[in-house]
């Protein structure tokens, strides 16, 4: 039953995107599992596990919009060349986007934008990242030598060019999880804004129990099973244990805290971070209409979106905390506080992140004084928070987190009934944010 | 997955020395390929007495575009072509004497056979014999058909069809699914037909066009094989097995154009959730294959619990829950439903360290048995295949002696492929296969294991 997509020929009165379902692999650590896995690898991987859930074989969809973080050169068009290598028409077209860790949630954004705007009918929406088959880049000055080698017209002109490399250029570049204006790990940064929070060691250890314990009821119950697709013999994200408790995690040492002030605690481990990780995520989403015609389910509609960024280098404000801002203006834009929701899924890049976020929107100075509120946004019940596990206990491939989380979000909505109200909150490096709104 | 064996048998040398040594010379079995014609050569009709089945009969070969030879006489005398079928008419045997005439058209009738030829009887069911005499002389049939099975080579069946009054409407698919490649590893067997609605103008192409196919366990072995045959058949899967399998489940949802669903069969709310799936994505469902089955051997002295119970949550109590819930669910099961119930030949004939294996699948057969009625109401049918040596990863794993022995312990001299169960499995969910009913059919080249 192979399809094409069939734009509309009139300008329709924007409309909501119907997000159908999602699929992504299990996400695996660092150098393990995943290792020999490329992006391209994983992320047709990932469009052939949606294909077989929704029938999608040789259909032409409006677009399949995508990104990873870490990228080879090789690939320049990652996500056009999955899906030639996916059972998806080779018609669908397709681009790449990159937003730090925001990638995968603005991607949807994109995709729910043309949706609403009627400009396709249907797309998937990704992210894909690997930590292991990472990027090593050439020594600068090996690859200023390398091109003269290959612009050279003669084999002695090439002889001499060869004759310039020195053993200190064979040292590749490996891209590190650092902010390059700051030269601070992401953790760092963390690490201070916990300390300026006031975030204690407890509550990010408990948050992180609150991760794992979610996250594998949630596969227990098979919450999982149609929003995952095994992958190289991993059924469950790797870095699940299920066993966490704050007892065990109040043993690691902490792993951040360089730039504290003398005499600040640092409270900061590899349990309450999330680790390096490798995987998939997409997410297919249609107006109801082509749902509708395809048999396919609308799970919720992707209702709005906003992204912010702060001025983490001279600005002082943190590095993560750019969701703060973007969310008071993406409420008062829907008429809705903070409270108007079922659940709340606020990425957790650390356990520390997830609560100085939560911290910020109950403060009045803060709320005021930075984000320019008569009123803080006040607090949410915790017990909506993460309630099938976050980044903390799923991990993190970054470009593959937005993905995961809108698709769970959909499902968890869509099975609480209609009218529920859903909230995301993604931090991303470069001082950036993402949130989103979706509804069943 | 080759046969060796076979190969080397059919090869020249092997040939000649096979033949030569006595041993066994298992042969190419003709499978079936879309397109091609029911039958690679002619057929004869016979009959003994006055049967009522016999213009039927013609007019399904005809229909088949089969020629149809005048009965070979008794010298062996004829036209000289060789055929791929003789088909006996026995609705109107009386007694034993008139089994002589069985014999007089069938013996001239089998050395004139090609290969992979079909003996296919029909006759009255015993059980419903008016009197003894005319009992025995049906239930004679039966040994008569299972020892000409034995006694034929070269990849030749031989089945019994009965067909009591009023199922005569029945016939057409099962006379035709006999004569066919499709029940290339169908030997020694008996179906008793019912009578039925069976629907007119069938697509011999795309019998399962436009139908809706649930086959659990399909992400490999015969699930995957059950699960390609009904969709080049027409019929669209959707492809069930436990979330751990999902990679390559998802892999034969692709290759064959259909979706896959993941879902562990023996979980709490598999049924529900399944019957919610089936629902949303497919307004229902028209065939059901319970496919999904675990072995976890061991002495019945030694066996733990845990052996015990997970056997029977995958290879029984999911397959009643499922059905149940089926029937019980409003609007989900389509009007002439076919479900169809994988047992295995330990179900029939017990095996050493199987005991919990062969209680589930004995199991299945009686509640196919019992369900049939009920079925039958609804204009649709339940009924079990029983595989016996099927050549699959799994066998490629067992010690080479084993495997050498296990797989020509039976009429074919060979194991059958994953295939051959799916086709048969295929036939019984096609719309004219209505007249089918409770029926347990064994895939198994006439084994000598539970005969
Ligand atoms: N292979 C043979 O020779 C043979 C002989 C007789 C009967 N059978 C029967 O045929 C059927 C298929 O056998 P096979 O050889 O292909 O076996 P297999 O082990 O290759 O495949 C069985 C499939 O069922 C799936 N499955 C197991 N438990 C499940 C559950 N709880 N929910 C969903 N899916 C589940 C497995 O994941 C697997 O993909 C079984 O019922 C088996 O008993 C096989």
């Amino acid at each position: 039953m192979a399809t094409t997509e069939k734009p509309a020929t009139q300008k329709p009165a924007p409309r909501r995107a119907a997000i159908v379902g999602g699929n992504r692999i299990p996400f695996a650590r660092s150098n393990s599992r995943y290792a020999q896995a490329s992006n391209q690898d994983m992320l047709t991987a990932t469009l052939d596990g949606l294909v077989a859930r929704f029938g999608l074989q040789g259909q032409q969809l409006g677009e399949v919009v995508a990104g990873a973080v870490l990228k080879h050169a090789r690939d320049f068009n990652l996500t056009r060349e999955s899906v030639l290598g996916s059972r998806l028409a080779a018609t669908t077209p397709a681009y790449d986007v990159q937003q730090a860790c925001g990638t995968g949630l603005e991607a949807a954004l994109l995709l729910a934008n043309k949706i609403a705007l009627g400009q396709v009918e249907s797309g998937i929406a990704g992210g894909v990242d690997t930590t292991s088959d990472a990027p090593l880049a050439v020594n600068d000055d090996l690859r200023r030598v390398l091109i003269q080698v290959n612009a050279a017209r003669s084999v002695q002109d090439r002889l001499k060019a060869l004759a310039g490399i020195r053993p200190g250029m064979l040292a590749p570049e490996i891209p590190r999880n650092a902010e390059p204006r700051t030269g601070l790990a992401m953790g760092e940064h963390a690490q201070v804004t916990a300390h300026e929070w006031e975030i204690g060691r407890e509550e990010q250890d408990e948050l992180t129990v609150r991760s794992h314990q979610n996250l594998a009821a949630a596969y227990d119950r098979g919450f999982f099973d149609d929003l995952v697709t095994p992958y190289l013999g991993l059924a469950r994200d790797q870095n699940l244990r299920p066993d966490s408790s704050v007892e065990k995690l109040a043993t690691l040492q902490p792993v951040f805290g360089r730039v504290l002030p003398p005499g600040a605690e640092a409270t900061m481990t590899a349990g309450n971070s999330t680790p390096l990780s490798d995987g998939a995520s997409a997410v297919l989403m249609g107006s109801d209409e082509w749902a509708d015609a395809h048999g396919l389910p609308v799970l919720a509609h992707l209702v709005d979106g906003q992204t912010a960024a702060v001025d983490y280098v001279h600005g002082g404000e943190g590095l993560l905390m750019a969701p703060v801002y973007a969310m008071p203006v993406m409420l008062a834009r829907n008429g809705l506080t903070l409270q108007d929701f079922d659940f709340y899924e606020i990425h957790e890049a650390f356990a520390s992140t997830v609560l100085a976020t939560l911290k910020a929107w109950e403060d009045p100075a803060f709320c005021k004084g930075r984000l320019g509120l008569d009123a803080p946004l006040g607090s949410i019940d915790r017990s909506k928070l993460n309630v099938n596990g976050s980044s903390l206990a799923a991990g993190h491939p970054f470009a593959a987190t937005g993905g995961r989380i809108v698709a769970g979000l959909a499902k968890q909505l869509h099975e609480a009934g209609p009218g529920r109200r859903g909230l995301i909150s993604i931090c991303a490096a470069g001082g950036q944010g993402v949130v989103a709104i979706l509804e069943s | 997955m080759s046969d060796w064996y076979r190969d080397f048998a059919n090869s020249g040398v092997g040939g000649t020395l096979t033949k030569q040594l006595g041993l066994p010379r298992p042969a190419v079995l003709r499978r079936y390929e879309p397109g091609e014609p029911l039958l690679p050569g002619p057929a004869v009709i016979g009959s003994a007495e006055e049967g009522r089945l016999r213009e039927q009969l013609s007019s399904v070969l005809k229909d088949a575009g089969v020629s149809v030879l005048s009965p070979v006489a008794a010298d062996g005398s004829g036209d000289g072509e060789k055929l791929a079928a003789v088909l006996l008419d026995a609705t109107g045997l009386t007694g034993p004497a008139d089994l002589a005439a069985v014999h007089d058209f069938l013996a001239p009738a089998l050395k004139r056979l090609r290969p992979s030829a079909r003996v296919l009887v029909l006759a009255d069911p015993p059980s419903a014999a008016p009197s003894p005499a005319e009992a025995a002389a049906r239930q004679a049939l039966d040994g008569l058909v299972r020892s000409i099975g034995k006694e034929l080579r070269n990849g030749a069946t031989a089945n019994l069809i009965y067909v009591p009054a009023g199922a005569e409407g029945s016939i057409a698919s099962p006379v035709r699914f006999f004569l066919s490649g499709r029940s290339a590893y169908v030997d020694g067997q008996t179906v008793t037909l019912a009578g039925a609605d069976v629907p007119a103008g069938e697509d011999d192409d795309k019998p399962l066009a436009g139908k809706v196919a649930v086959v659990t366990g399909a992400a490999r072995g015969i699930g995957a094989s059950i699960a390609r045959v009904m969709a080049r058949d027409g019929a669209h899967v959707v492809a069930v097995d436990i979330p751990m399998a999902g990679q390559s489940l998802a892999d034969v949802a692709n290759e064959i154009g259909g979706t896959a669903f993941q879902l562990d069969i023996t979980a709490a709310d598999a049924a529900p959730r399944l019957i919610e799936h089936l629902r949303e994505r497919h307004a229902g469902v028209d065939i059901v294959v319970h496919n999904a089955g675990i072995t976890r051997d061991k002495l019945l002295v030694n066996m733990d619990a845990e052996r015990w119970n997970s056997v029977m949550a995958v290879n029984l109590q999911a397959q009643l829950d499922i059905t149940q819930a089926l029937l019980d669910a409003d609007g989900v099961l389509k009007a002439g439903a076919r479900i169809v119930c994988v047992t295995s030949q330990s179900g029939i004939s017990g095996n050493r360290g199987q005991t919990n294996y062969s209680a589930s699948k004995a199991g299945i057969i009686g509640m196919v048995r019992a369900w049939a009625p009920t079925f039958a109401q609804r204009g649709a049918t339940i009924n079990a295949v029983a595989p016996g040596f099927i050549v699959t990863e799994m066998t490629a794993k067992m010690p080479f002696g084993t495997r050498e022995v296990g797989s020509r312990l039976n009429s074919m001299q060979q194991g059958g492929l994953p295939v051959d169960v799916a086709e048969t499995i295929a036939w019984l969910s096609q719309p004219g296969s209505a007249g089918v009913n409770g029926q347990v059919v064994r895939v198994c080249g006439q084994s000598l294991i539970g005969a």
